[in-house]
């Protein structure tokens, strides 16, 4: 291959300098003094949270109020810095949704620990738990920065559900409960 | 009330140099207060940023319109950044040489301050300069002499804090000042030439030179002069593009490495004291000190003059010390070597040549 060489122009005199390059960069500068600034000022004005952003991990319930999670654990098992302690109880015989046969009695997660990775969304069979817009977790005692299961329900709330599962699920097993008769 | 003020500005008496003493570390100390503001402002700007504008008072921010004007301009923060080097601790590491590392903020301000007392601000209805120390003849030779000592300060930080980050920058400081001091002296020279040329009064003191400049500034006289002795301006206060004992990427912080709290704020005044002293000298002599504009020297007569001369002068200051921000946010540093090549390569033949040529000029032409 042919090696085209460019020769470097010289310097002319004014180059060599110095001068008009310093006043060059003095209007750069000058321009950008005149342009408005691109400060946010933080507490009074917020800024806009793009689409998938990772903030706070919540628990979230389904449209119909049932609180997704069925304390499997995966998400306790799959965190990286051990973020999260789960209790896991039993839904009693007599709930409406005592198919489901599992929730958690408590379930924490302890902001000083978790590096917002979002694996326990990701590794969640029942997408009950979800890394949402809040970006700002702050406590002035350690105890404050736990999340306890209250607060995550709390900070999580309601999002919208595509699939019903265990809905489905329970009329599938009534309707075939029902073919025996 | 006129020989009052007489009595402040010249009288020997101890009350009198007392007062002078608390009047003229008040104005450094504010100056180089709102210096620093003007700088955090100017390189927000720069940056697309807004600067301080938080700080504020109750009894301030209660006032309208004002009160958010100074909270958004930042007026309050300096007040608070003393504040906050006032009250923070104040340590001392273990391997200093302690009197001497004491010492060496002390002596870095001291000569800014002794300068600064010298400067001439204005000129009073009787003809005479506005200074806190009046009648220094020698004007701008003593000024030279005592500003530079202002090094020491640094060399002696340098060497007592027993880091040697601390004292390469304080070698890299001493270095630059004799490379520097030498282009700065012979770079105003012909400005002294033109004052004192045969035929006219103007004597060696800087309020001739400002009378000798009523026609038209040195600046337009002496471009080449004007442009050496800016950039030793620059390279004597060790500000960008010249900082070198200073220089964070490669030094830490250089010869204030080991300092914190006051001793490091002292240092900070001095260097902004020693701007105010090269932006002062450089209007006085180039820029026509008090005078309006070239062939317009006052404007009104009596203590009227004397007033808007002093605004002319602070106003010019206010613009000159924007400058020195806008440059050093503007041009990255140099490198130590080319700092050196700079100053004896090509600075000191520059003056040299340009001395010589204006003594050609005024044996032959003048
Ligand atoms: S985001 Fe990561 S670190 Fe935080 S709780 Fe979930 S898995 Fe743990
Ligand atoms: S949040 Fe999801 S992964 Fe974690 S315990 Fe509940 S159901 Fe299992």
């Amino acid at each position: 291959m042919a090696v085209k060489v460019l020769e470097r122009r010289p310097l002319s005199f004014w180059e060599r300098t110095y001068l008009p390059q310093v006043l060059g960069g003095l209007r750069v500068t000058w321009r950008n003094i005149l342009r408005p600034s691109v400060t946010l000022q933080y507490p009074e004005q917020r800024p806009t949270i793009p689409k998938g952003y990772r903030g706070v991990p919540t628990l979230v319930r389904d449209p119909n109020g049932r609180e997704k999670c069925v304390s499997c654990q995966l998400c306790e098992f799959i965190c990286p810095p051990k973020a999260i302690r789960i209790t896991p109880g039993e839904i009693p015989a007599t709930a409406e949704t005592a198919h489901v046969e599992k929730a958690p009695k408590e379930f924490e997660i302890n902001m000083l620990r978790c590096i917002y990775c979002g694996l326990c969304q990701e590794v969640c069979p029942e997408e009950a738990i979800w890394l949402q817009n809040q970006y700002s977790m702050t406590g002035t005692t350690r105890a404050e920065m736990v999340n306890n299961k209250a607060r995550l329900y709390e900070l999580g709330g309601t999002l919208p559900d595509s699939h019903f599962k265990w809905d489905h699920k329970k009329a599938e097993s009534e309707r075939q409960a029902g073919g025996h008769h | 009330m006129e020989n009052l003020l007489n009595d402040l500005l010249t009288s020997p008496g101890l009350l009198f140099v007392g007062v002078r003493g608390v009047i003229l570390i008040g104005i450094v100390m504010t100056i180089a207060g709102y210096a620093v503001l003007l700088e955090r402002k100017a390189s927000a700007w720069i940056q697309g940023r807004l600067g301080p504008n938080r700080t504020t008072l109750p009894f301030v921010s209660w006032i309208p319109l004002i009160g958010p004007f100074l909270r958004l301009g930042g007026f309050i923060q300096p007040a608070a950044d003393g504040g906050k080097f006032l009250f923070k601790e104040e340590p001392m590491p273990s391997h200093v040489r302690k009197i001497y590392y004491v010492l060496a903020p002390i002596v870095a301000l001291a000569p800014a301050l002794a300068t600064i007392a010298m400067l001439p601000f204005a000129l009073l209805p009787d003809g005479t300069a506005l200074a806190l120390c009046k009648g220094a003849d020698v004007g701008v030779l003593l000024m030279f002499a005592v500003s530079s000592l202002g090094v020491y300060g640094i060399a002696l930080a340098g060497w007592s804090s027993n880091n040697k980050f601390s004292f390469l920058g304080a070698v890299r400081g001493s270095a630059q000042l004799i490379s520097y001091e030498l282009a700065m002296g012979l770079a105003v020279l012909p400005v002294f030439l033109i004052a004192s040329a045969p035929g006219s009064d103007h004597g060696l003191n800087l309020t001739a030179i400002v009378a000798s400049q009523e026609g038209l500034w040195n600046i337009v006289r002496q471009p080449l002069a004007g442009l050496v002795f800016l950039v030793c301006i620059f390279a004597e206060t060790n500000r960008h593009p010249f900082d070198m004992p200073e220089s964070e990427t490669d030094l830490v912080g250089g010869f204030h490495t080991e300092y914190g709290a006051f001793k490091f704020g002292l240092f900070f005044v001095a260097e902004y004291g020693h701007m105010i002293i090269g932006s002062s000298l450089f209007i006085l002599m180039f820029l026509g000190g008090w005078h309006i504009l070239p062939g317009i020297p006052e404007v009104g007569t009596g203590i009227i003059a004397t007033l808007i001369g002093l605004g002319t002068f602070f106003t010019k200051l206010v613009l000159f010390l924007f400058f020195f921000v806008w440059v050093r946010w503007t041009i990255p540093r140099f490198r130590y070597d080319q700092v050196m090549r700079l100053g004896w390569n090509v600075l000191l033949p520059l003056a040299v040549a340009n001395l010589v040529l204006t003594f050609i000029y005024y044996a032959f032409a003048g």
